[in-house]
């Protein structure tokens, strides 16, 4: 599709925000003015399950307003999947924390004086908190599972016969795996500002998604289109939080902004950031292998349940991510995947970097390294025998249309840790003090929106304008948050137009200057959107040379010709025709192509306190080609330390439906002592699909993570770990084979 | 914006002698953000945890949310706004930015005062020194080697800056 190119899109260039954040001169929502701004807060639910009975409001002092569900002018629901999630709770609240009153005004203790005095009367119903109970309450009444799903490759039932007539023949190997909730830890908490004026809805605010946001609020609202307009300010980190909150914040905002006729600002602090918004999916998984007298995986069965919360929001999609990698980077001839969704009484689950492939993989991985070493054989082999190749066919039915480097990947990670010679060094397990492990993992990331999401929902567009001053405006509605899109989308352009950088304008996306690129999520920026920018530039190139061509023709001493019209070109995506997709069956081509990981891990732990430390974490990706290397390795680096705080330190219960860590107090991610350094290396593998063989990178690196940090610790223990955070105190728990119970201090 | 009594606190703030009229309880971090415009202070946790605010107290670093304003009075405070006019700053500025120890930027201004503070101490620390020179201050992009990398850099071409004006 593409000429390789000339020069080296991968060579790393500042980004062109760099300096800007450095100096503490880019402004984030908070840092901005904006003329009579009055401030909001949220009047929220202290029960987890509970009709309405009445409610009490305080008398308000002039230039105060309470906004409840029915001040909300169009529909009262967030446009997501379903529409199932009330911006403001009617006649009854399902979670804990679930806002039912917004308060608008000037001064924020008068605002926390007027909180005060609300009064809600409620009648409680029976919560349901966990995956177990909402399973059992699934059986009995509706309305439990958002969503269940069974995806089929080859005919698992039959090797199930199979064994059952020889069981001799065949081996069996189980496990059950479970993660826990994760709250994403952006470092700047949400925050938006709506203003109304002459009937038109405008918000400014920190956000991964603009179009979403703007969908939303024209149902919400009621408006058409052309008065409903979103802003994007710089966002501090998003991590798949800022991809369906801030739907919710800007409705809150705007429904203030317009019953209060002012620029209404909600600019959370960390603990109600961390109680309102969503959160990672928690699952529990269980996986069946059979085994052929060859050792090799014949069949496999997995039921993956995730845990989505008190509203659908976006549960049913993650749940297929989950399913789609239900066997990871691995050709299993006989596969059984269900999975399900269901609903708890808890605060609703939503999009975190991965959207539901960790989960999976994490089961996945834990499986397959279980199953080797119940087999004495090295996971790193018994993983290598079962990889994935070019022509081989997913769980869904999908083919695997580009090389696999896989193999190519192990070798250079293992060289990379020297995994061979520690290999040997670990084989006395009862000799080590404190207890050394190593853990790998393999895997496999789908690039760009699940299914048919591309094609039918998102159709995302791209433009490119010439500006008088000569420079080029790329009209994109995705966002910088951190990840470089900034740099690399420009990147694309001046390298395709030869320009300079600084030639090309890319400001913050406003849906009233930029068509719908789509959302900023999926991995997709680089491949899908990357693509989309690479074709418009070479037609604006060709666009740009026949005008050079033409004006040369023109004779000499001729009058000039009028000043050309300025170029601009716009692009929309198409799904490459073999790509095919069947949304009701789910089968087909889950996503167009796929990116690649491995990871190794090394431990040790202190065989008193039995506090982890990690000693070594090294990573080998196919990401096609990297679009700015040190972005790249920025991205992998980053990903990898939130998924090692997932695996270990982020610790997040709940206690009948209230969060107990709410504060970065009491939530710890990981610091700068936590980490190791990070060795990170990548194979070029140019994809067909994306620009310059680009293929999606940003949720890559924190999928494969965790269970190579899980293995480690496996490694070290000689106990499987089958469930994360792996605290101190859960290994403290752990009973140990005899022999290797370290002795008391 | 703590309500009742309000007394004159007067403080060098970036250089500049400053007097303001507030309450001696309010946060450092509000009168610097919404008093003095600010905003390079960036609140992140607002109980000290994530280093965002931080801010230079007679050169040692504090998480700016958790100082009351009271007690700075007669001291010096320099935040990011007065810390870039120096050259220590530019040379951690192209260090920071050649590093690409930057990345949502939220919490980057907090890792420079960090790193100013942790240079004046010593002004050659190891990966190990940098490690716990910054450990008080969180980001979530980065995974803090291009962090780290970016500080080694600024003091192995530079050291001489932070050894010359030894502490004051």
């Amino acid at each position: 599709m593409e000429k390789e190119q000339e020069k080296n899109i991968s060579t790393p260039v500042e980004r062109v925000d760099a300096r800007r954040k450095i100096s503490g001169s880019e402004r984030y929502i908070d840092d901005m003015d904006f003329d009579g701004l009055i401030h909001a807060r949220l009047y929220t639910s202290d029960v987890s399950r509970a009709r309405i009975k009445s409610v009490r409001l305080p008398e308000l002092p002039e230039g105060y307003v309470i906004v409840s569900w029915k001040d909300v002018p169009g529909k009262n629901r967030v446009k997501m999947i379903n529409d199932d999630w009330p911006f403001l709770a009617e006649d009854e609240v399902n979670y804990y924390g679930e806002p039912i009153f917004v308060v608008a005004g000037p001064e924020p203790e008068k605002i926390e004086e007027i909180l005060s005095k609300i009064h809600v009367e409620y009648q409680e119903l029976p919560p349901v908190y966990t995956i177990e109970d909402a399973l059992e309450a699934s059986g009995e009444s509706d309305g439990w599972l958002f969503a269940d799903y069974t995806i089929r490759k080859g005919d698992y039932e039959s090797v199930e016969k199979a064994f059952g007539r020889e069981p001799g023949k065949y081996r069996v190997i189980e496990g059950t795996y479970s993660t826990g909730l994760q709250e994403h830890a952006y470092l700047e908490p949400q925050g938006m500002v709506a203003t109304y004026r002459d009937g038109k809805v405008t918000i400014f605010g920190s956000m991964q998604c603009p179009y979403y946001v703007k969908g939303a609020l024209v149902q919400a609202l009621g408006l058409p289109e052309d008065r409903v307009q979103i802003v994007q300010t710089t966002t501090g980190g998003g991590f798949g939080g800022k991809e369906d909150y801030p739907s919710l914040l800007a409705g809150y905002v705007a429904f203030a902004a317009i019953k209060s006729g002012k620029p209404v600002k909600i600019v959370l602090d960390r603990r109600e950031d961390i109680r309102l918004t969503t959160k990672r999916h928690p699952s529990l998984a269980h996986v069946k292998s059979i085994l052929d007298e060859n050792n090799r995986v014949v069949g496999m069965d997995v039921d993956i349940v995730l845990d989505g919360g008190a509203y659908e929001g976006l549960s049913s999609v993650v749940l297929q991510r989950s399913i789609f990698v239900a066997t990871g980077a691995y050709d299993i001839p006989n596969v059984r995947v269900r999975g399900r969704a269901v609903r708890t009484n808890n605060v609703p689950r939503g999009a975190f970097r991965g959207f539901g492939g960790p989960q999976g993989i994490f089961a996945i991985e834990m499986q397959m390294d279980r199953i080797a070493r119940e087999l004495g054989l090295d996971p790193a082999d018994f993983k290598a025998a079962h990889f994935l190749g070019k022509g081989d066919s997913t769980v869904t039915g999908g083919v695997i249309r580009s090389d696999v480097k896989l193999d190519e990947m192990l070798e250079l990670a293992k060289r990379m840790s020297s995994y061979e010679e520690k290999r040997s060094n670990r084989s006395n397990r009862s000799n080590r003090r404190p207890f050394h492990g190593r853990g790998i993992s393999v895997f496999i990331h789908g690039c760009g929106f699940t299914g048919s999401g591309e094609r039918d929902k998102i159709k995302a567009r791209v433009g490119l304008r010439e500006l008088p001053d000569g420079k080029v405006a790329l009209l994109v509605a995705n966002v910088e948050m951190g990840q470089g899109a900034q740099t690399t989308l420009r990147k694309i352009v001046s390298d395709t137009l030869d320009i300079p950088i600084s030639s090309v304008v890319y400001d913050n996306p406003d849906t009233d200057r930029v068509p719908d690129s789509g959302p900023t999520v999926a991995s997709r920026t680089a491949m899908i959107v990357g693509g989309l920018v690479r074709e418009a530039s070479l037609e604006f190139k060709s666009v740009l040379e026949d005008r050079v061509v033409g004006s040369a023709e023109s004779a000499p001493g001729e009058p000039l010709k009028q000043p050309e019209e300025p170029i601009e070109v716009f692009k929309q995506y198409r799904q490459p025709p073999e790509i095919s997709w069947d949304d009701e069956k789910f089968i087909g081509d889950a996503y167009p192509d796929y990116s690649w990981g491995v990871n190794v891990v090394d431990v040790s732990v202190d065989p008193v306190t039995r506090e982890v430390t990690v000693e070594g974490i090294w990573g080998v990706y196919d990401i096609g080609v990297p679009l700015d290397e040190a972005i790249a390795r920025g991205q992998m680096q980053g990903g990898i330390a939130q998924g090692i705080g997932w695996a270990s330190l982020e610790v997040m219960e709940e206690r009948e439906g209230r969060l107990v860590q709410d504060s970065l107090t009491d939530y710890i991610i990981p610091t700068s002592m936590d980490l190791p350094d990070i060795e990170v290396d990548f194979v070029m593998n140019p994809s067909p699909y994306g620009p310059y063989g680009a293929k999606g990178a940003g949720e890559l690196p924190f999928v494969g993570i965790a269970p190579a940090y899980a293995a480690a610790v496996s490694d070290a223990l000689g106990v499987p770990m089958d469930s994360i955070p792996i605290t101190p105190e859960k290994l403290l728990n752990l009973k140990f084979n005899k022999g290797e119970e370290p002795e008391s201090a | 914006m703590k309500s009742g009594k309000t007394q004159e606190i007067t403080f060098r703030l970036n250089g500049e002698m400053v007097s303001i009229e507030v309450h001696p309880l309010k946060r450092l971090l509000d009168v610097l953000r919404y008093d003095f415009g600010l905003t390079g202070v960036k609140e992140g946790c607002g109980e000290g945890e994530c280093g965002a605010c931080s801010v230079l107290l007679d050169g040692k670093i504090v998480n700016s949310c958790i100082v009351p304003v009271g007690t700075v009075s007669g001291h010096e405070v320099t935040t990011i706004e007065g810390y870039r006019k120096t050259e220590r700053y530019k040379v951690l500025e192209d260090s920071m930015a050649e590093s690409s120890a930057v990345q949502c930027g939220f919490c980057t201004p907090g890792f420079v005062i960090a790193a100013e503070a942790l240079l004046s101490e010593n002004p050659e620390p190891d990966e190990r020194d940098i490690r716990e020179g910054i450990s008080g201050n969180l980001c979530r992009c980065t995974g803090y080697q291009s962090i780290v990398s970016g500080i080694e850099k600024a003091s192995r071409e530079a050291s001489e800056l932070w050894k010359s004006e030894a502490k004051k």
